[in-house]
C-alpha cells in the first residue's frame, strides 16, 4: 500500500476548507490517497515542510522563496508542482485619487503611500522594490503606511489591500498598491468610485502561487498528483465549482521565473536571510 | 461598435471607458460574436486601460497580447490589444439543462418530474450543470398539478380585498352581549381552523419544486387569503373590546390530523373538499344569520375566498386521480382513518353548537331556538350534501360519497 500524500494549506478564509475536502474527494476518486493540514500561516507551514510533516505545502510565492531558501541552505532543496493559470503574469498597481494631481513618481516624494499587509508579496515587498528601482525609498523619500491584517497569511486576504483603498479615498494615503485584478474587484464593488481614480505605476509582471513539493519526496507520488490537477478540466461541471473557488479556469505546469522579482525584494527589503529565517522586524503572525 | 475587416481581426474600441467603469461589457460583447480561439483587437484611450484589460482577461480565462505602433498591422498606429477568446465562458454552458418553458400552455413547458439541480431557476431558464441538488420533496405534476392553476390564481390575485376598505368597522353595536359572545365563540373556532387552512398549503409550499410557479402561486395566495381571514376574524371579535373565548382539545385534535397528514393531495382532500367546502357553507350561514353587518360582510368574503381553495382542491384531484386511479383507495383510507381517530374526541364543541344556534336565532325566546335550532340542522344537512356532491365529482360512487361524507369531522373542518 502506497503511502499517503499529505498537502499543508493556509486557512487564509473559511471556504479554504470547502475546497481541500472538495480536492481531497476528487482525488480519492482518481484512487490518490491525499490528506491535507491546515496552518494558520505560511511560517509554520513551510517549517513544518522540513520537519517531515506534509509532502507538498499550497504556497504563496514568499512562501516558495523561504522554502527554497532553507532547502538550500541546508542541503536539501525543495522542487516544485503545478500553478493555476491566475498566478502567472500578474502585475500590482499603484492607483492615485484623478483629482490629486498626481502624474508621476516623483510627485510621491514627502507623500504617503499605502501598501496592504506587511508580508504581502503583492501589496507591499515588489511594490517596495518598484518604488526602490524608481529611486524612491520608503520612509526615506515618502512615507509608507502599511494596512497590516492577517499576518502570517501572506496577503492572501484581500483585507488590507481594501483597507488601504478606502484609506485613498478618504484621502489618509496619497497613493495606494493593490494586486491589478484587485483594482478590478474594488471598483466593481464600489470602493474605488468609478472614475475617481488612476493607476499611476505597474509593476513587472510576476507569478503566485506555486506547488511546493518536500526534500526527497518520491517522483511517483509527486507525477500522480500533478496529473490529476493538470487533468481538471473547466468543462467538467463536477470539478468546475472546485475550480472557481480556487479561483482558476486550468492547472499549469509550474515555473519559478516569475519570483525574481520577489526574490529581490525580499532581499533588498530584508525580509528572509539566506537561510530562509524571518528578519523582518515588524512581522507578526 | 464592432468594424470587420476580411483579412483582419474584427476591432472593437472602447475609446476612453475604463474597465473601472464598464468597459468589460463592450469587450464581452466583441468576444461573443468571435469564435473561441479567435482574437479581437481591442483599442483604448482610457488611462491605464491595458492594465485593467490584462486583469479582466486573466480571470476570464481569455489570453491577451499587446502591440505596439507598426508591430502588427497598419490598424495599429496606437498600442492595441489582441485579445484571444477562451473556452471557459461557452465550456461552463456544455452539460446546461434547458428547463422547459416560462408559457403553460406551451408543449413541453411543464415537467413530469422537476430535476433538484433545476433548483430556484425559472421555468424555461438555461440551469448551469454542477449546481447544488434542492430536494424539494414535491417535484412531480401528477402529485401536485391541476391544469387550471394560473387561471384561479390570475382570479385570486383579482379578487383580493382590503379589510380596511372592504368592510365597515363603523358601526356600532345593536345586539346584546350575549349575542356577541355568541358571534366571538364563533370567531374564536373560526381563527383555529383558518390557522390549519394557512399552515397545510404553507408547509406544502416549502418542499414544492419551484418549478410549478402556477401552483406555487396558488398556494402562496392561499396562504395570504387565510391570514387575511385570521386577521379580519380577530378584529371582529375586538370591534367591542371583547377577547377570544374558549378552545376545545377535541376541535385542536381534529385539525391536528390535517397538519400530520404528509402527503398532498390526500392533506388538500381532507382540507379543501371535505373541510374547507363545509367551512364555505358555515361563512353562508354567518354571512345570512349574523346579528351584525360587520361580520356578514366578512364572512361573504372568506367564504368565497374559501370556494376558490376548494376549486383548485377539486381541479387538482379530478386530474390526479384520472392519472392514479389507485388514489381514490389512498382518499378513502384517509377519510376513515381520520374518523377512527377523532371518535374519542368530542368534536364541534358544545360552545361553537349553541352559539350557532343562538346567532341563527336571533333571540333568546323559546320560539327563536327552536328556529335557530332547525336553522342549524339545515346547515349540518347542507354540509354533509355539499361533501356528497363534491365526492361525487371525484368520482366515487353514490353510496361512497353517502359513506365518506358522513364520515366527516363533527369540527367541521
Amino acid at each position: 500500500m502506497s503511502r499517503r500524500f499529505t498537502l499543508g494549506a493556509v486557512a487564509y478564509a473559511p471556504k479554504v476548507i470547502t475546497i481541500w475536502e472538495g480536492f481531497k474527494d476528487y482525488f480519492s476518486q482518481h484512487r490518490f490517497d491525499f490528506d491535507y493540514i491546515l496552518y494558520s500561516n505560511y511560517e509554520a507551514q513551510v517549517e513544518a515542510m522540513f520537519e517531515g510533516a506534509i509532502d507538498a505545502a499550497w504556497n504563496s510565492p514568499l512562501a516558495w522563496i523561504r522554502a527554497e531558501r532553507m532547502g538550500r541552505a541546508r542541503g536539501t532543496p525543495v522542487s516544485f508542482g503545478p500553478m493555476r493559470d491566475t498566478d502567472q503574469d500578474l502585475t500590482s498597481v499603484l492607483v492615485v485619487r484623478k483629482e490629486a494631481g498626481i502624474s508621476s513618481l516623483q510627485d510621491l516624494r514627502a507623500k504617503n503611500i499605502g501598501f496592504g499587509a506587511v508580508d504581502s508579496p503583492q501589496a507591499r515587498l515588489i511594490p517596495l522594490i518598484h518604488l526602490r528601482q524608481s529611486g524612491l525609498v520608503a520612509d526615506k523619500d515618502y512615507r509608507a503606511r502599511v494596512f497590516d491584517v492577517l499576518g502570517g497569511k501572506h496577503g492572501d486576504h484581500i483585507g488590507g489591500e481594501r483597507d488601504a483603498a478606502i484609506a485613498l479615498m478618504k484621502r489618509e494615503v496619497d497613493a495606494t498598491w493593490m494586486i491589478d485584478g484587485n483594482y478590478q474587484a474594488f471598483s466593481q464593488e464600489g470602493t474605488l468610485p468609478s472614475g475617481e481614480t488612476v493607476v499611476l505605476a505597474r509593476t513587472e509582471n510576476y507569478d503566485h502561487c506555486i506547488f511546493t513539493l518536500a526534500p526527497g519526496i518520491a517522483k511517483e507520488s509527486v507525477n500522480q498528483f500533478s496529473e490529476i490537477l493538470l487533468s481538471m478540466k473547466w468543462s467538467d461541471s463536477k470539478v468546475r465549482p472546485l475550480l472557481e473557488l480556487e479561483g482558476l479556469k486550468e492547472w499549469r505546469p509550474g515555473r519559478t521565473k516569475g519570483f525574481t522579482l520577489l526574490n529581490q525584494a525580499v532581499e533588498s527589503e530584508h525580509f528572509y536571510d539566506s537561510k530562509g529565517q524571518i528578519i523582518e522586524p515588524n512581522y507578526r503572525y | 461598435m464592432i468594424q470587420k475587416d476580411k483579412s483582419l481581426s474584427p476591432i472593437i474600441d472602447i475609446e476612453n471607458l475604463g474597465f473601472d467603469m464598464g468597459a468589460h461589457l463592450l469587450v464581452k460583447r466583441g468576444l461573443a460574436a468571435i469564435p473561441v480561439g479567435s482574437e479581437l483587437l481591442v483599442k483604448g484611450s482610457a488611462a491605464n486601460w491595458q492594465v485593467q484589460l490584462s486583469a479582466w482577461c486573466r480571470e476570464q480565462g481569455h489570453s491577451v497580447r499587446f502591440c505596439r505602433e507598426g508591430e502588427q498591422t497598419e490598424q495599429t498606429r496606437h498600442e492595441v490589444a489582441l485579445v484571444c477568446r477562451g473556452s471557459a465562458e461557452s465550456e461552463r454552458w456544455t452539460q446546461a439543462e434547458k428547463t422547459g418553458f416560462s408559457d403553460v400552455k406551451k408543449e413541453g413547458a411543464v415537467a413530469e418530474e422537476a430535476q433538484p439541480n433545476w433548483g430556484l431557476a425559472a421555468r424555461g431558464a438555461t440551469t448551469e450543470a454542477g449546481g447544488p441538488a434542492f430536494h424539494f420533496r414535491l417535484n412531480k405534476k401528477t402529485d401536485i398539478w391541476a391544469s387550471n392553476a394560473s387561471e384561479l390564481y390570475a382570479h385570486a390575485v383579482a379578487a383580493q380585498w382590503d379589510p380596511e376598505k372592504a368592510i365597515v368597522w363603523s358601526e356600532p353595536r345593536q345586539h346584546s352581549q350575549e349575542m356577541e359572545d355568541a358571534v366571538i365563540q364563533v370567531m374564536t373556532y373560526m381563527i383555529e381552523n383558518e390557522n390549519a387552512a394557512l399552515l397545510v398549503p404553507a408547509r406544502f409550499l416549502g418542499q414544492l419544486h419551484p418549478h410549478f410557479r402556477e401552483v406555487q402561486a396558488l398556494l402562496a395566495i392561499q396562504v395570504a387569503d387565510e391570514a387575511r381571514h385570521i386577521e379580519v376574524f380577530t378584529r371582529r371579535i375586538r370591534l367591542y373590546g371583547g377577547e377570544p373565548a374558549v378552545s376545545t382539545a377535541g376541535g385542536q385534535a381534529s385539525l391536528k390530523t390535517l397538519l400530520d397528514e404528509p402527503d398532498f393531495s390526500v392533506a388538500g382532500f381532507l382540507l379543501s373538499i371535505l373541510g374547507e367546502g363545509t367551512f364555505v357553507d358555515l361563512l353562508q350561514f354567518m354571512h345570512q344569520y349574523a346579528p351584525d353587518a360587520v361580520t356578514r360582510q366578512m364572512c361573504l368574503l372568506a367564504a368565497r375566498d374559501e370556494a376558490r381553495h376548494v376549486s383548485f382542491g377539486m381541479s387538482h384531484l379530478r386530474e390526479h386521480l384520472e392519472k392514479d386511479p389507485m388514489l381514490q383507495g389512498r382518499l378513502r383510507t384517509a377519510t376513515e382513518a381520520r374518523f377512527e381517530g377523532l371518535a374519542k374526541t368530542s368534536g364541534l364543541n358544545a360552545e361553537v353548537f349553541d352559539s350557532l344556534i343562538l346567532i341563527a336565532a336571533g333571540e333568546c325566546t323559546p320560539a327563536a331556538i327552536a328556529q335557530g335550532f332547525q336553522r342549524v340542522q339545515n346547515l349540518l344537512r347542507e354540509m354533509e350534501n355539499g361533501r356528497r356532491s363534491r365526492l361525487e365529482k371525484l368520482g366515487f360512487t353514490a353510496q361512497e360519497s353517502q359513506r365518506l361524507a358522513s364520515l366527516h369531522t363533527r369540527n367541521f373542518m
